[in-house]
């Protein structure tokens, strides 16, 4: 029995010496993308980054994580790039000197779903605001992300233009992604907030209904951003370039374009739009 | 929303229909935590032979410490790890966050004290005549310990049955510290989180059909040790 020992250490060292080395944590092949649920659960990043991989030879590690996450990801150097919506917050980001080269990439737009009954009537309201409104007076459970995600900011900055603070019974913070809030309001007959990719990639399996849409208030533009490399040298900028370089171009966009889910198009690419044209969404 | 009978049966077809993303997360699933188990399992039985046999001060505050440990929430030791590991904090220089090997330490941490508690408890239950009749006859310490672990094998099994069953279907930490990246660190746990969130419950079910069986076949495997070797 005793005479295997020696094969046992030499074994447990070599388990633990792989450590160090199964995580091939400074390959330069790898990059790390922080972004948001909403470009993961919809399905487009697994639709768009093989293409890119076969080109690039990049491998792309996506972490999927509310956009407050991804930009603390980015801030901490976590991660190589970051792929977020919440311009105020992108903003924020470049100007602290966290990420540099930031370029829109595309958009889609925020909708207001909410239970077939429609008990607030919230499919009668003519805008955004007066939407959250409605919501607000009839005491009708609406469930926010409360996750600190592009999607919970914005829902924010609508209930902060409308005047109402949302701290009743009625308001619930799930505190989970896009997919998970749409199926607790959905369970709950509850109305949300939502990125249009997300329900569009979920509506068959929701009961809830599209009620509130259109709205220019209801932009929800989609911005790529590199980690500055001079806060981490060592950081794979050069892999960070090369995705926002492929994403944004002629090639990228098309594809983006051409994303489906069902008959619906999830995301308008924009990088190449005139930022005018970005404004006016239906 | 599908039944929950359709769901399980295309979960069944998706299994069996060799679907290799399923399987490749399987894959993952099974090589992180072996791994895991591998390089946690000597030094804790060493650590449960110290605290059983060794006579020193802090022995029995240790005994209470490991104890304890046995249940720390698992997303407790993931964000303990994501700040010890990230970029920002003190072993942020070896960049491990997000790769598996950050997901095995995380395991490791996991296990470690099941491993110590449910192989001291084994150990305590031995004779100790063993070790002291073994020394007296002139074997080495390895050697006198090598006899002692035979004696208690099956509860030490049982310890390493139970680490196991606890880090493969644990999430929180594999979550955290993975960042659940495709074909990398998306193990069966994390994988079921995410496939639940985008309403595909099918591969949810499936992913899950595979643990229980999995589970299963450890306790099972479990209850025949601790009876010793019979099933009855």
């Amino acid at each position: 029995m005793l005479r295997i020992l020696p094969t046992l250490t030499l074994a447990w060292l070599l388990c633990t010496s792989s450590l160090t080395f199964a995580g091939e944590p400074a390959n330069p092949g790898t990059i790390r993308l922080a972004t948001t649920t909403s470009t993961e659960n919809s399905g487009l990043l697994r639709y768009l980054l093989p293409d890119f991989e076969a080109q690039s030879g990049y491998q792309v590690h996506v972490i999927a994580v509310g956009t407050g996450k991804a930009l603390r990801m980015g801030q901490d150097g976590d991660v190589d790039l970051v792929l977020v919506h919440a311009p105020q917050a992108e903003q924020n980001f470049v100007q602290a000197g966290y990420g540099i080269d930031r370029q829109g990439v595309m958009y889609n737009d925020f909708v207001i779903v909410g239970p077939t009954a429609d008990p607030a009537a919230v499919h009668a309201a003519n805008s955004a605001l007066a939407a959250l409104a409605r919501i607000a007076s009839a005491k009708a459970p609406f469930v926010s992300r409360g996750d600190d995600s592009g999607t919970h900011k914005k829902e924010l900055a609508l209930w902060k233009q409308a005047d109402i603070e949302p701290a009743d019974s009625w308001y619930r913070e799930a505190g989970q992604g896009m997919g998970k809030v749409l199926q607790i309001a959905g369970e709950m007959d509850a109305y949300t907030l939502t990125d249009r990719g997300t329900w569009l990639a979920l509506q068959d399996k929701s009961p809830l209904q599209l009620l509130s849409e259109g709205d220019p208030q209801l932009f929800n533009p989609y911005g790529i951003i590199a980690v500055n490399p001079e806060r981490y040298p060592d950081i794979n900028y050069k892999g960070a370039r090369a995705l926002i370089g492929w994403i944004t171009s002629p090639q990228g966009q098309s594809r983006i374009g051409d994303f489906r889910v069902g008959d619906n198009r999830l995301f308008t690419p924009s990088a190449t739009a005139p930022p005018m044209a970005e404004k006016n969404i239906k | 929303m599908d039944s929950l009978s359709q769901a399980f049966l295309n979960s069944l077809l998706l299994l069996f229909s060799g679907n290799s993303e399923i399987w490749e997360i399987i894959g993952i699933s099974f090589r992180v935590s072996t791994l895991a188990i591998l390089v946690a399992t000597p030094p804790a039985l060493l650590t449960a032979f110290l605290l059983t046999y060794g006579r020193f001060p802090g022995r029995r505050l240790l005994i209470s410490i490991f104890s304890t440990l046995l249940s720390i929430p698992a997303v407790v030791v993931g964000l303990t790890l994501y700040v010890v590991l990230s970029r920002q904090g003190p072993l942020g220089d070896w960049k491990l966050l997000f790769t598996q090997t950050a997901m095995v330490l995380g395991q490791i941490a996991l296990c470690f004290p099941i491993l110590v508690a449910m192989g001291h408890s084994a150990l305590q239950a031995s004779d100790r005549r063993v070790w002291e009749t073994a020394r007296t006859l002139g074997a080495s310490r390895p050697r006198a310990l090598f006899t002692l672990f035979r004696e208690v094998r099956f509860g030490l099994f049982a310890a390493l049955l139970a680490a196991y069953g606890r880090i493969i279907a644990e999430v929180g930490a594999s979550m955290m510290l993975g960042g659940n990246i495709l074909h990398y660190t998306r193990n069966i746990p994390t994988a079921i989180a995410l496939e639940t969130s985008k309403g595909e419950f099918a591969e949810g079910i499936a992913l899950g059909l595979v643990l229980l069986v999995l589970v299963f076949s450890l306790n099972g495997l479990l209850h025949y040790l601790q009876g010793k070797g019979r099933w009855t």
